[in-house]
Formats: C-alpha cells, sequence, structure tokens
C-alpha cells in the first residue's frame, strides 16, 4: 500500500441542517486515518462525534447535509475516491464490505427476528457472493473469532447477552475484512470487565487485519487503551489533535486539560473536579465583568 | 452495632426464568445468595459488580420495592419486612432513591416543580406554603432555579435532569439515600459535578449513601466501604483502601484490572 496517502482522509468537512444551513453542526473538521492505526475521537454529548462517523458511511439523516468539505478514501486498490460525490449504488458496494461499522447500542441495533448467524451472513452473500456451505463455515470461523461458541450461530439477539451482541456486532462488521472500521462508542453500554475484553478483541483484530479505525468515545480511560491518534471535538469544531502520548500527556488547549481533569482516577490521588469552562471567551467577559464589580464594591 | 443505620441480615431473592423449549422449563436464577450488609451512619457504602451480579436488586429489596423471600432489613433495629403498608409508608420518607437512568425516572407530564414536591404531599409535611419554599430551597441547593419549577423533564440535560432527582429525593431529608448507578449514564465531564454535589449534601443532610455502581473509577472518589458482589453473593467487603491495594478475591483484582486507563497510567 502507498504509505504516502492516508487509508482515510476528512478535509474540511462541515455539517449542517438543512432547515438551518448556517448553524453548523459539524464545522471544517480535518483528520485522517492510517492503515493498522487507531484514531479515536473524543467529546462529550452534542460535540458532532457521532455525525462525523456517521458522514464518513453517507448515513446521516435527510434533515442534514455535508455543506462543505471532502472524505477521501483511499483502500490500495481502485485509487483516492471522494466518498461524498458517489452515488448511493457505489456508496452500497463500499459499506460493509471496505468500510464498516459497529454502532453504540448491541441491545437495539441488532434485528430481534434473525438469527445471528444470519445477520453475520448477510453482507457476505451481498458483497461477496459467498452461499450455502461455504457460508455456514465462515459464520462459524467468524463468531469463533470474537469469542462465541459456533453453536450459537441459530441463536437470536435475545438469547445472548449485552457483551455477546456486541461481539456479534463486531463479527458482522469484519466479516467482509473491512480496511476501515468505525467504532460509534462500542463499549459504552457494557460492563467494565466485557469492556476490557472488547477492546483487546478490537485491538488485536486492528493488527491481525490491518484496519484503520475510527473509534468514538467520551472516556478517557479507554483512549489510553487503544488510541494510536487522538481528535478532540468541542461543539463542533476540532479543538486539538495529535498522538494519543501528546494529547494525554501534554494537552495545550483548555478543553482537553478541563476534559481530563474531570475524569475521575481509580487511585484516589487526584480530586475531583468538575469541568473547568472558564477558559471559554464568553465565560471570561462575564469573569471580567465580575471582577470589575467587585473592585468596584471594594 | 449501633452506628449502623442500616443492616441487612441473610438476604435471599430468586426470580425464576422461563427456559428449554418454548419456555416450558423453568429454572431458578438467585438474584441474592445470603447476602449481608451494613452501612454505616453518614457513610458510603458502594456496592459493585457486573450487570447480573444482584445490586439492583439489594436495592430495591431494601427499600422493600420487592418482597425478600427471606431475610431481614433492619432500619433504625427495625424491621422494614415486618411493618405493616401504612407504617412501612411513614418509614419510607427516610429512605430515598436516586435513580439510574435521568431520562426514564421523571414523568414527562408532570412539571419539576410538582415531582420534587410530590413526596412532601404524599407524607402530608407542611401547608402547601412551606411545601412550595422547600421545594424552591431544594432546587436552589442542588443548583437549579425558581423559574425551573414550572419546566417539564424534556427541557432539561440529562445532568440537570439527575439534579432533579436528587432533589425529589432530598426534600423529604431522608437519612438513608440509595444511589442506583446515579451518574452511569451520563458524561464523563457531567459525573464529577453530580458526585461532588453528592458529597457536599452527605456532609450538609448527614446522609448514608449506598451506592450502586460498577465504575470502579467513581467508587473510589465516593465510597467509605466497598461491597463487590458477583452472581448474587458478597465476595469481598471493606474499607476502600483495603479494597483497592489489597483486594483477596479474584474477582475483584479482575474488576480492578479491567479499569480502562491503565496503560497510560504506567506510561
Amino acid at each position: 500500500m502507498n504509505q504516502a496517502s492516508p487509508l482515510l482522509q476528512m478535509q474540511q468537512v462541515s455539517i449542517a441542517s438543512k432547515k438551518m444551513p448556517s448553524r453548523l453542526l459539524v464545522n471544517r473538521v480535518s483528520f485522517s486515518i492510517d492503515a493498522g492505526k487507531t484514531t479515536c475521537v473524543v467529546g462529550e454529548s452534542g460535540s458532532g462525534k457521532s455525525l462525523t462517523a456517521l458522514s464518513v458511511m453517507g448515513l446521516l439523516s435527510k434533515q442534514l447535509q455535508l455543506t462543505s468539505g471532502k472524505i477521501v478514501f483511499n483502500d490500495g486498490q481502485s485509487g483516492a475516491q471522494d466518498l461524498t460525490k458517489l452515488d448511493e449504488a457505489s456508496l452500497r458496494k463500499i459499506r460493509g464490505a471496505k468500510i464498516a461499522m459497529i454502532f453504540q447500542e448491541p441491545m437495539t441495533s441488532l434485528n430481534p427476528v434473525l438469527t445471528v448467524g444470519y445477520q453475520i451472513g448477510e453482507s457476505l452473500t451481498t458483497h461477496l457472493g459467498i452461499k450455502g456451505d461455504k457460508l455456514k463455515v465462515k459464520i462459524a470461523s467468524l463468531l469463533e473469532m470474537v469469542g462465541i461458541p459456533p453453536s450459537r450461530a441459530n441463536s437470536y439477539p435475545d438469547e445472548l447477552s449485552g457483551g455477546q451482541r456486541q461481539r456479534v456486532m463486531i463479527a458482522m462488521s469484519i466479516a467482509c475484512e473491512p480496511c476501515l472500521l468505525i467504532a460509534d462508542e462500542p463499549t459504552t453500554a457494557l460492563d467494565v470487565t466485557v469492556q476490557a475484553q472488547i477492546l483487546k478483541l478490537l485491538d488485536e483484530l486492528k493488527t491481525r487485519m490491518n484496519m484503520g479505525m475510527l473509534f468514538i468515545t467520551h472516556d478517557f480511560g479507554v483512549v489510553a487503551d487503544i488510541a494510536d491518534y487522538v481528535v478532540v471535538m468541542f461543539r463542533g469544531e476540532i479543538v486539538e489533535s495529535g498522538t494519543k502520548q501528546q494529547v494525554l500527556n501534554h494537552p495545550q488547549h483548555p478543553y482537553t486539560k478541563a476534559l481530563l481533569a474531570c475524569v475521575p482516577d481509580a487511585e484516589g490521588k487526584k480530586p475531583l473536579k468538575p469541568i473547568d469552562y472558564a477558559w471559554l471567551p464568553e465565560n471570561q467577559r462575564t469573569q471580567q465583568v465580575a471582577n470589575e464589580i467587585s473592585e468596584a464594591t471594594v | 452495632m449501633t452506628d449502623a443505620i442500616l443492616v441487612a441480615n441473610h438476604l435471599v431473592k430468586t426470580y425464576t426464568q422461563r427456559s428449554g423449549k418454548f419456555g416450558f422449563g423453568t429454572t431458578l436464577v438467585k438474584a441474592l445468595d445470603d447476602v449481608s450488609i451494613s452501612l454505616t451512619t453518614g457513610k458510603t457504602l458502594a456496592v459493585v459488580g457486573e450487570s447480573g451480579s444482584g445490586k439492583s436488586t439489594l436495592a430495591r429489596c431494601l427499600l422493600q420495592l420487592q418482597p425478600l423471600d427471606s431475610g431481614e432489613v433492619l432500619f433504625s433495629g427495625q424491621d422494614l419486612a415486618k411493618l405493616d403498608s401504612a407504617t412501612l409508608r411513614s418509614v419510607r420518607k427516610n429512605l430515598q432513591m436516586v435513580f439510574q437512568d435521568p431520562f426514564a425516572s421523571l414523568n414527562p407530564r408532570m412539571r419539576v416543580g410538582e415531582i420534587v414536591g410530590e413526596g412532601l404531599l404524599i407524607h402530608g409535611l407542611g401547608s402547601s406554603a412551606v411545601q412550595q419554599q422547600k421545594v424552591i430551597a431544594m432546587l436552589k441547593r442542588v443548583g437549579l432555579t425558581e423559574a425551573d419549577m414550572q419546566k417539564y423533564p424534556h427541557e432539561f440535560s440529562g445532568g440537570q435532569r439527575q439534579r432533579v432527582g436528587i432533589a425529589r429525593a432530598l426534600v423529604l431529608r431522608p437519612k438513608v439515600v440509595v444511589c442506583d448507578e446515579p451518574v452511569s449514564a451520563l458524561d464523563v465531564s457531567i459525573q464529577a459535578q453530580i458526585l461532588l454535589l453528592l458529597k457536599e449534601l452527605q456532609a450538609e443532610m448527614a446522609l448514608s449513601y449506598l451506592f450502586i455502581s460498577h465504575d470502579l473509577r467513581v467508587v473510589r472518589h465516593i465510597a467509605d466501604d466497598i461491597v463487590v458482589m458477583h452472581h448474587g453473593k458478597v465476595v469481598e467487603h471493606g474499607s476502600v483502601e483495603e479494597i483497592y491495594q489489597r483486594p483477596q478475591h479474584e474477582y475483584t483484582r479482575n474488576l480492578l484490572a479491567a479499569i480502562p486507563g491503565k496503560k497510560a497510567v504506567n506510561a
């Protein structure tokens, strides 16, 4: 693969609601993802993390639109393509086959009336045309890869635990060996022990299949465990990005510092601190006014 | 023990679960298997464990929201299971709960003022003017305003809704508050605010907390004592320092090892 060009490049991507095109929900976001590396997007709810992920897949809701920017995807075979320019049919060929997604809630994103084996096999049949016994063997090996006994292929989602369902989601997403995996808070709904297993599994798969991974989370603990690069988003904009070491150990932006400071640590050494927004320009102004008032009264 | 406000002895609770083909068979699930805990006055006891370990069942059984199969729950020496419903109701104002999901646990058709004031109304505490004042004072204490009384829950963010949930529980001036994963549905940035609020209120109102959580990072900051549950059993209990520094049981060690962010700490 050509090392010079990254797997995915987001270039100045902006997203806005169709009704209010002037109000940008995601504002000129640029970052890139390399094959075999994990880029973590961190931020609070409402910061535009999920919208960014959905825009890569072309899955934005109809009320929203991409107002500007390019999403350049280069899998090394068909050359660089701008995903925003592709029609629905060509996008469908890429989704699931080359770019796959793991959704946030394993409880609601599986179809309850289909067996998990069928749901895993669906994309294999659609994209690669695998059928019959060959498909069964492939499904069994995928289930084994994510640590579920292959006999569970005939189970329905409600017969599996939360962690198992998330593993099924992972098996589905890696079925066609995509070169890019997008994971939108894949462990938020899970227990810590299960979370640790899933993170380990994703990390192994990433290395084994040389996948690029776009990982969305609000938990800095998770970031520390799996990220290579970190992108911090705040109110639709990227406030800071860099390698994991840079961002976690030497944060530059006040928001990153504030966010890191309010993560509770397991050692209990760090005092608990609410998030600090004093650095925001609008708060600095009110702070100034408050200072002036207090000075005036003194 | 004199300083224990809430003591539970040998609690047992089993659920029957349908199993086998077409659900014709039944299996017994032991949600609580001989669980004994004791909550010291003015302290925080954290109950940790995975989902399905029986944490939430324990909380519900302690407050008599679910009948127990056997065992006793002593609140200031009174066995709650033996009380008749009228007495139980009057004792309940001392036992309140903050629920997990601030999006689901507030009635969407009631105004925040009504939600917070409902307990006062039910227990007939004071005239309506006094009740109104208590509600306003409580809302202000948790960081909301008087104007918020007229609003509906959907007009608030997750953190604000959890503040409403806390105000609702505390307006009755309870002695024991059961917090069932009060921050796990919130953003990391909001969690610390709510935890600090809970700590401040504990000091002000001399509250005793039973704090249920699966996040050991959160528990470290709020608990005095910890009970670790696994498959309906208490596998380990002790003070925060003991559990974090010298975990005895293998399951506790697994839980501690699973805390994300270990790599950054080592780096």
